[in-house]
């Protein structure tokens, strides 16, 4: 296998977070494709039991085990790997927990029926987390004959709001069970999520409210207490052509877009006239005004991802794909991930 | 709207506003659609139009909160200076303190020493902070309390940024099913449960429950819990009660609900279903209001037409086969192919904008051909984001369709 350099050399746990609406799922997807274009296998783990990866692959919706969904595309010379999926989900984390560790599967069927998750997870929040994180750093860590199962495991995590309560699971559990097998179980789970092996991706779009919350998780996380927690990259997803030339969008945000070109353009293309009631606008003006709002857009964008670099992370673009996403639109979004670095 | 399909009738929410019966608006809807943002244009035009009013919102984004002159979470309404509010209209708002506001139910219902005991209980801290459901239930419990003070003759509020719109209304009774569930009975009433139909529902032996549930908590954990319910037992009742008259208020005359939602999939869906539980719980709708609806001064320009004149302006076999082409590789290459290169851009971004407002227009008939008697208000998207009482204004604007 060629070596490729990428970002995340020695990260096999990539936790992905975003705000909601960002395209976070969708991320998590084309990341795993990308991580699996090397070859390899890939778990993409779901956390929040809506099935958007089943979706997302278009496939059935996903049992609790582990399931191929794709194959990633591969070189000329490297034949792609596979993509696996996984949705965790906490009542069956329980139960496996309950037989791995106390051999007590029949009874724990009985209390999940009973509602003893919802009640487990009211009286100590953190033990679903806790259930889930656990989940995940069992199959980052999973070896058979001497080697890991998965070369990579990709969590499309709760959104940016709750990561760093997600991920700061002893500490959170630690405030009910001071001692104890749960306080001992998260305590092993924390040191995987601390290790270099796993890093926390940040998915935005250049808008006010998504770019806040991402330069705000990223200063909790890095202010967790006792530190460790590596912080990997910012995704910006959904980024669209500016569509013009930096003097073009620096005259059309000032309101002096050159209606002459304008005019004469659309002159040429056989656009002339008003519009409106009684011929009350023209159609240069309107699209002028238009020229303008886009340009204004542009600048903003420009402004926040200025202020998303300042967060000292690498930043990867995804281009909006229009016309829905589909697996297509996928595989061009594990594309562009690679190209940057990403994996 | 346009034809072919029957409008939406029109939301008029300065009358609304106007209303001195109009006592409470809830705005609901689900994440990111500018719940908070409505919520806070809507107090302030009710202020600047005459009325005393209060904004209690969950969780603003910074600057949001900031354009309205608040700084921290301090549970306490801060009055926002109107400059132009019309006959001592006033304006006041605060931020939701979950936390706090549980605090208070309690050193309200139970005498100082027991009221102690059970904010120090770890089991207390962690429903107080972190239950689902707490940080609406505290919501509503706030909204009861500003009512009942008869300061403000409009209260104004947004709903929590739940996983499900709807949690809000269902918050007050799962909470106090939780604190009268069996479970909980079944952990602290060993002795009350014994040869009672506790155990024929559960089926399994209590001991074997608890020592379940120590092994994998700890015995400390049951403990607290025991600790907790014993203190907390005389405040059930009031709570349900508490619960019960919020919810009624919510029903009341004198309230009004406005589902917030962006044309959308996603948001519309919500939207529906919110529609449609809030007639099922006789909760009395007003309207829906359609945030960020894109709108172009040039509509009668198609997109089929300034497609085909955008590519007109370019050679034959040109970067127009691929929009994106041309400013994903650079930006450049439109001059070196184009004379025209200003206008081409124009009229590509313009056919954009009308496929993007066709299909902000099929989603919004679309939600109107289910729900044809739900008034529905606009607001022109921005094309930037609310800092202060003028971006405010501005969005109060375009909702009362000005």
């Amino acid at each position: 296998m060629p070596v490729r350099d990428t970002d995340w050399e020695g990260v096999r746990l990539h936790v992905v977070t975003g705000k909601g609406g960002t395209g976070k799922t969708t991320v998590a997807g084309a990341l795993a494709l990308a991580l699996a274009s090397a070859g390899g296998r890939v778990l993409l783990m779901e956390m929040e039991g809506r099935q958007g990866i089943a979706q997302l692959f278009d496939c059935p919706p996903l049992p609790y085990g582990e399931r191929k969904v794709a194959v990633a595309p591969g070189t000329a010379t490297v034949p792609g790997g596979d993509v696996y999926a996984l949705a965790a989900d906490p009542e069956a984390a329980l139960i496996e927990y309950l037989e791995m560790f106390y051999n007590l599967r029949h009874a724990g069927r009985t209390l999940t029926r009973l509602g003893l998750v919802d009640f487990a997870t009211t009286i100590a929040p953190g033990l679903r987390d806790v259930l889930l994180t656990g989940k995940a750093a069992e199959a980052t860590r999973r070896r058979a004959r001497g080697r890991h199962i998965y070369d990579a495991v990709v969590m499309d995590a709760p959104p940016t709001g709750r990561i760093s309560r997600f991920l700061n699971v002893a500490t959170e559990v630690s405030g009910l069970a001071r001692v104890g097998p749960i306080r001992a179980h998260a305590d092993t789970v924390q040191r995987v999520i601390r290790s270099p092996e796993t890093a926390v991706h940040f998915v935005t779009v250049l808008e006010e409210m998504p770019v806040q919350e991402t330069l705000d998780g990223i200063a909790e996380l890095r202010g967790l207490s006792n530190g460790g927690l590596q912080l990997g990259a910012i995704m910006i997803n959904m980024v669209r052509p500016t569509g013009l030339t930096d003097d073009q969008l620096l005259a059309a945000a000032t309101g002096n877009v050159d209606l002459h070109e304008l005019v004469m353009g659309l002159k040429t293309a056989g656009i002339e006239g008003t519009l409106g009631p009684g011929g009350s606008t023209d159609v240069a003006d309107a699209l002028a005004v238009e020229l303008g709002e886009h340009a204004t857009g542009v600048l903003n964008q420009r402004e926040h991802r200025r202020a998303l670099a300042g967060a000292g992370q690498p930043c990867y673009d995804l281009p909006l794909v229009t016309d829905g996403m589909d697996l297509a639109g996928l595989y061009r979004l594990a594309a562009a991930l690679q190209e940057q670095g990403a994996a | 709207m346009s034809g072919g399909t029957k409008a939406a009738p029109r939301l008029d929410t300065d009358r609304l506003l106007d209303d001195q019966r109009t006592r409470i608006i809830v705005c609901c809807g689900s994440g990111g659609v500018g719940k908070t943002t409505t919520a806070a244009a809507l107090g302030l035009r009710a202020a600047e139009r005459g009325r005393h009013v209060v904004v209690l919102t969950v969780d603003p984004a910074r600057r949001l909160a900031q354009s309205m002159g608040l700084s921290s979470l301090d549970n306490t309404p801060r009055p926002v200076p109107v400059p132009d509010a019309a006959e001592g209209g006033t304006l006041h708002a605060m931020m939701l303190d979950m936390k706090r506001t549980f605090d208070e139910i309690v050193e309200g219902h139970a005498d100082p020493d027991r009221a102690g005991q059970i904010l120090a209980n770890p089991f207390y801290q962690s429903l107080s902070s972190s239950f689902a459901g707490t940080q609406e239930y505290m919501a509503m419990e706030k909204l009861g309390q500003l009512r009942r003070t008869e300061q403000w003759d409009l209260i104004v509020v947004d709903t929590p940024p739940s996983r499900s719109a709807l949690d809000f209304l269902d918050a007050p009774q799962r909470l106090s099913r939780f604190l009268d569930g069996r479970l909980i009975k079944l952990l602290t009433a060993p002795t009350r449960a014994g040869g009672r139909a506790y155990m024929k529902v559960v089926n399994v032996s209590f001991g074997v429950f608890t020592g379940i549930v120590t092994k994998v908590l700890g015995a400390q954990v049951l403990r607290d819990v025991q600790t907790f319910v014993a203190a907390f037992d005389t405040m059930f009742g009031g709570f349900r009660e508490r619960a019960e008259d919020t919810y009624r208020l919510l029903q009341a005359p004198g309230t009004a609900f406005l589902v917030v939602a962006t044309p959308e999939p996603d948001a519309l869906r919500e939207a529906s279903y919110f529609v449609e539980r809030l007639s099922e719980d006789r909760m009395p709708l007003a309207g829906l209001i359609l945030n960020r609806v894109h709108r172009s001064p040039a509509a009668r320009l198609s997109v089929a037409r300034s497609t085909a004149a955008a590519e007109a302006l370019l050679p034959v076999g040109g970067p127009a086969d691929n929009a994106h082409s041309a400013a994903v590789n650079g930006g450049a290459p439109l001059a070196d192919v184009t004379r025209y290169p200003l206008a081409v851009a124009a009229l590509r971004l313009h056919a954009e904008r009308m496929q993007l407002i066709a299909k902000e227009r099929r989603l919004s008939q679309r939600f109107t051909a289910a729900h044809p008697a739900v008034p529905v208000a606009r607001v022109i998207a921005q094309p930037e984001d609310v800092h202060d009482l003028a971006g405010l204004r501005v969005i109060g604007e375009s909702l009362s369709g000005n």
